[in-house]
C-alpha cells in the first residue's frame, strides 16, 4: 500500500496521513492509491505538514502498517539507540520491527 | 577567553530577531519551505528524521562554564534533556520545535551564542585546535586568528550563496589536531623570522571525493590574512562548480583547475583587493588577542608534576595509579604550557554509550568543574569530547572524582573506545545505515574483553553514508554504512589519519553486516598486534605491512 | 540583434531604488554584445557571465543588470562587487530571484535597484534593508565596519 508521512510544521514530529488528518502513529497510516499527490498539495499548502512524502508500506503479519523503507520504520519509531525516547507504538510493534 | 562588545552583541541579537521574523513569516504561510528552507539552514535549523534539529556554534570550541550552563538549559527547556557534541566543535539538539526555535536562540544569546552559519551554502563555523591556548607545542595560541576569521565571515554579504559549505581551521602547531588539511581551507598560523603569518591550505574535505587539501601560500603576513582569504573565497564563489552538488565543493575547483592555476587566480584576485583594502584594522587583531591572554597561572611551588601526584595519591585506595585515576591521569591527560598544569579530555565515550552525548546534567557537571578548576574555560573536542584546557596537576584527584561520578571518567582518549560516530540512521534524514550502535558494541566488547589498552592508539571512526560526516576517510580504521538492497551494510577501510601524517584510508573489500564489521575490526586489530613492533601503533604498522596481511585475514 | 530587443527589466519593474537620478528607460544587451562594441547603455550579467569583461567600458555603461535565476547562486554578488571596486557608479539593478531575505547582503554588495520577478511585502522589505545597524566587513557599501569604529581615533 502507499502511505503518507511529514512531519508537523510546528513541533517537527513525524506524521503519518490518517484519512482525515496526521497521526503520531504509524499503525493509524491510510492506502490512499491514486490519491497520493493530490493530498501532500493540499495539505503542504494549508501547513498542517512540512515535506510529506508517499512512502510504500505493508500490513505484517501481527497486523501493523509496516513501511518498506528501513528509514520510515525508524521515523515510525524514534532512534534505536534511545528507547527512552520511543513513540509509544514501539512498545506494539517491538525493536525487532525495525530492522 | 574573547567576550562580546555591544557590537557583537547587537548582530547575534539582530540575527535572532531576524529569524523569529522569518519564523512567524513562514508559519503564517508567507514563506513556502522552499523559501523557508536556505534560512533555517543559516540559523543551524534542520528537519531530521524525527524532528527539526538545531545546531548551535561554539566557535573554535572554546567556551565558558556560563555557556555550558546554557547549553544544558536549552536541552531540558526545549529538548530532551540531552545533546550531541560533533566533530565541528557544534552541538547538535534532535528534537527542537520550530515555534520554540527563535526563543532558543533568544536564549543563547544572552550568553554570546547563537547557531548562525552552522548549515547552508556558507563559511561555517571556524574549527581550531582544542589544546589551543594551553598546547605546550604551539607557536601562538590560533584562536585571535579564529576570532578575526569568526567577524569577517559573520553575515559575509557577498559569501552567502557560495556553490556550496564552506569550513576553515586554524591552527598553530606543527601538530595539526583539528584535522586542518581536510578543511576546504586550512589555515596554520606560523613565525619566521620573528614575523607572525599564515600558511594557507585549500581544497581539503571528506565527502563522497576525499581529498587532502595542498599548500597554496607558504606565508601570507598577517596583516593581509583577511584579504588572502576574501580572495580565496572570491575565486571559489566565482568559478565553483554549481551544476552538480556532488562537484560544488572547492576541493573539486582546485582540483579541475590544478592546485597551480587556482593559485594563480587566487594571487590576481589578493593583489586587486589589497588596492581596494578589506583588512580590519591592524589595532583589531590587537584588541581580540587581548581576551586570549594567558589566565594567572599559579606558581609551580605551588602544584605538582604527575611524579609527585602519583606519590602522593599512593595508598589512597580511591586514587589507584595502576587503575581507574592512574589509567585516567595517563591516557586523558596532555602536556600544557605552563608547569604544573596539564589539559584534562572529558570522555564522551564510555563504553557501550553513544559518542558525544551528554546529558543536561553531566554538561552541569563539566561547567561546574571548568569553573572551579580550569580558569572558567572548556573545549570541545572534534573527537567529540570535552576538555578542560588548564587544570593544575594537584585538582587532578577532585576532578576525576567529580567525572567518574557523573560518568564522565572514561580513560580512553585515542584508543579503540574513542570512536567517532556520526548520528547515522538513528537520526540522520540522509543515513544509509546506523553508526551509533556500532560503535556502542565495538567499544563494549573491547572494554569487556580487556584489550584497549593493549591495541594502544587507534582512531575508529564511522560515517552513517558516504558524506563523511564521522570522518571515516580519516581513521586508522574507517567504518562506511551503505545500503544493500534495503539492509545496512558496513564497508570497511584502513590506513587514514587527519593528523600531521595525513592520509586517506583505502577500502579492505567487499562490505559487511553489523555483526560482521565488528569481528573484522576484530580481525585487524589481532592482524595488528601479531605484527607490530616495539612501539608500533596500529597505523604504523599498517603503513609498514600495507593492506594484504590484513585482507587475507578478513577474506582468506 | 532581435535576441536583445526584450532583455532586461524596465523601470516600471522596479520596486526599490536608492538613486536619484532618471533609470535608463531602453533594453539591455548581453554581456557579448557590450564586448562587440555596441553602444548601449544598459548590459545584462548573467550568473555565468565574467563581470570584469565589462571594465573596459563602465564610462559608458548606465545601468547594470545582475540577473539572478535562482536565489541560490551567489556569483551574482560577487559580480556586483567587482563592478563597485572598480569604481563604476552607474546604477547596479538585482533582477529575478530577488527575495526578502536577500535584500541587505546585496545592498552591501553595492546594488541600488531591484527589480524582483515576484513583488516583495513593502514593510518586510524596508525591515530588511534596515537589519543590519553595523556590519563586520568592508564591501562596495563602504560603511565603517565595527572594527573601524572600534578603533576610531
Ligand atoms: C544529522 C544531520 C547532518 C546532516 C544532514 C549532515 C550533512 C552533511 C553533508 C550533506 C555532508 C557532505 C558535504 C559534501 O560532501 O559536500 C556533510 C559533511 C560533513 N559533516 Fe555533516 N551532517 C550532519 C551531521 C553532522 C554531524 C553530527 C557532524 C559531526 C559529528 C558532522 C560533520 C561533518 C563533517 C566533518 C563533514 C565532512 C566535511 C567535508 O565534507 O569535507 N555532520 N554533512
Ligand atoms: S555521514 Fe551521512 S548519516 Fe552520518 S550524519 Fe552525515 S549525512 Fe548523516
Amino acid at each position: 500500500m502507499k502511505i503518507l508521512t511529514g512531519n508537523d510544521l510546528r513541533s517537527g514530529a513525524v506524521t503519518w496521513w490518517n484519512g482525515t488528518g496526521w497521526s503520531l502513529f504509524v499503525d493509524d497510516a491510510v492506502d490512499v492509491g491514486e490519491e497520493a499527490e493530490e493530498i501532500l498539495a493540499r495539505e503542504e499548502a494549508a501547513r498542517r505538514v512540512n515535506a510529506p512524502y508517499a512512502c510504500q508500506a505493508t500490513i505484517d503479519a501481527a497486523g501493523h502498517v509496516r513501511p518498506a523503507h528501513i528509514k520510515d520504520r525508524v521515523r515510525a519509531l524514534g532512534p534505536t539507540v534511545r528507547r527512552d525516547l520511543a513513540v509509544p507504538t514501539a512498545q506494539k510493534t517491538g525493536w525487532d520491527w525495525v530492522i | 577567553m574573547y567576550r562580546y562588545d555591544s557590537y557583537d552583541q547587537a548582530m547575534v541579537d539582530a540575527r535572532v530577531a531576524e529569524f523569529r521574523d522569518q519564523a512567524r513569516r513562514r508559519l503564517e504561510g508567507k514563506l513556502t519551505e522552499d523559501q523557508f528552507k536556505p534560512l533555517r539552514l543559516t540559523n543551524g535549523l534542520y528537519l531530521q528524521l524525527h524532528a527539526y534539529m538545531l545546531r548551535v556554534a561554539i566557535p573554535y570550541g572554546t567556551l565558558d562554564s556560563r555557556q555550558m550552563a546554557m547549553l544544558a538549559t536549552i536541552a531540558d527547556k526545549y529538548d530532551r534533556g540531552y545533546g550531541h557534541f560533533t566533530t565541528r566543535q557544534n552541538i547538535q539538539y534532535n528534537w527542537i520545535k520550530l515555534e520554540d526555535c527563535a526563543d532558543a536562540l533568544a536564549d543563547l544569546a544572552t550568553v554570546e551564542m547563537h547557531a548562525i552559519q552552522t548549515s547552508g551554502n556558507c563559511i561555517r563555523n571556524i574549527s581550531s585546535d582544542h589544546f589551543a591556548g594551553a598546547a605546550a607545542d604551539e607557536v601562538v595560541d590560533p584562536r585571535p586568528y579564529a576570532e578575526l576569521m569568526r567577524q569577517w565571515s559573520s553575515f559575509h554579504p557577498e559569501f552567502t550563496y557560495l556553490p556550496r559549505k564552506f569550513k576553515i581551521a586554524v591552527i598553530a602547531s606543527e601538530k595539526d589536531r583539528a584535522a586542518m588539511r581536510l578543511h576546504d581551507i586550512g589555515v596554520r598560523i606560523v613565525k619566521r623570522d620573528g614575523e607572525v603569518g599564515a600558511q594557507f591550505y585549500a581544497g581539503g574535505g571528506m565527502g563522497r571525493t576525499p581529498m587532502v587539501a595542498p599548500l597554496i601560500r607558504d606565508f601570507v603576513p598577517i596583516d593581509q590574512f583577511i584579504t588572502y582569504a576574501e580572495a580565496c573565497l572570491r575565486v571559489y564563489n566565482r568559478y565553483g562548480r554549481r551544476d552538480n552538488k556532488y562537484k560544488a565543493r572547492i576541493k573539486i575547483l582546485v582540483h579541475e583547475l590544478g592546485a597551480a592555476e587556482y593559485i594563480r587566480q587566487v594571487e590576481e584576485e589578493f593583489a586587486h583587493l589589497l588596492s581596494v583594502g578589506v583588512e580590519p584594522p591592524r589595532e583589531e587583531l590587537a584588541r581580540i588577542a587581548e581576551y586570549f591572554a594567558l589566565p594567572p597561572f599559579r606558581h609551580p611551588s605551588e602544584s605538582w608534576d604527575l611524579e609527585q601526584l602519583q606519590s602522593k595519591v599512593a595508598g589512597d585506595p580511591s586514587f589507584r595509579w595502576d587503575d581507574g585515576f592512574g589509567q585516567w591521569v595517563r591516557q586523558n591527560t596532555h602536556p600544557h604550557k605552563a608547569p604544573g598544569y596539564v589539559s584534562a579530555v572529558i570522555s564522551l565515550k564510555p563504553a557501550g554509550g553513544i559518542p558525544g552525548d551528554a546529558t543536561s546534567d553531566q554538561m552541569r557537571v563539566v561547567a561546574r568543574l571548568a569553573k572551579e578548576y580550569s580558569f572558567d574555560e572548556l573545549r570541545v573536542m572534534h573527537t567529540q569530547n570535552l576538555l578542560l584546557p588548564h587544570v593544575r596537576i594537584a585538582d587532578l584527584p577532585a576532578v576525576w572524582a567529580a567525572l567518574d561520578a557523573a560518568g564522565l571518567g572514561s580513560a580512553n582518549m585515542d584508543t579503540i573506545e574513542d570512536i567517532i560516530a556520526c548520528p547515522g540512521l538513528d537520526y540522520c534524514s540522509l543515513a544509509n545505515a546506523r553508526s551509533i550502535p556500532l560503535a556502542q558494541r565495538i567499544s563494549e566488547r573491547f572494554a569487556q574483553s580487556g584489550r584497549t589498552e593493549l591495541v594502544g592508539e587507534l582512531k575508529l571512526k564511522i560515517s552513517g553514508c558516504i558524506n563523511a560526516c564521522g570522518h571515516h576517510h580519516a581513521g586508522h580504521i574507517g567504518i562506511l554504512g551503505v545500503d544493500k538492497k534495503g539492509k545496512e551494510n558496513f564497508q570497511l577501510s584502513l590506513g587514514g589519519s587527519e593528523a600531521e601524517d595525513v592520509s586517506l584510508a583505502k577500502i579492505t573489500g567487499p562490505g559487511f553486516d553489523e555483526d560482521g564489521v565488528i569481528a573484522a575490526v576484530e580481525t585487524v586489530t589481532e592482524v595488528y598486534l601479531a605484527s607490530r613492533t616495539e612501539g608500533e601503533r596500529f597505523l604504523d604498522t599498517y603503513r609498514r605491512i600495507g593492506m594484504e596481511p590484513f585482507k587475507e585475514a578478513l577474506y582468506g | 540583434m532581435g535576441d536583445t530587443q526584450n532583455l532586461g527589466t524596465s523601470p516600471d519593474e522596479v520596486q526599490f531604488r536608492f538613486r536619484d537620478d532618471e533609470p535608463v528607460d531602453h533594453a539591455a544587451v548581453t554581456v557579448d554584445s557590450v564586448l562587440d562594441q555596441t553602444n548601449a547603455a544598459a548590459v545584462r550579467i548573467e550568473p555565468g557571465d565574467d563581470a570584469r569583461l565589462l571594465l573596459p567600458f563602465l564610462d559608458r555603461l548606465a545601468l547594470v543588470e545582475v540577473n539572478f535565476p535562482v536565489f541560490g547562486d551567489g556569483r551574482g554578488y560577487s559580480a556586483a562587487r567587482i563592478l563597485r571596486e572598480a569604481g563604476y557608479t552607474g546604477e547596479l539593478r538585482a533582477v529575478g530571484a530577488v527575495l526578502i531575505d536577500l535584500l541587505s547582503h546585496m545592498r552591501r554588495c553595492g546594488f541600488d535597484s531591484f527589480a524582483p520577478d515576484k513583488r516583495l511585502d513593502e514593510e518586510d522589505a524596508a525591515r530588511a534593508f534596515a537589519t543590519w545597524a553595523n556590519v563586520y566587513q568592508r564591501a562596495a557599501d563602504r560603511r565603517a565596519t565595527i572594527a573601524d569604529k572600534r578603533h576610531e581615533a
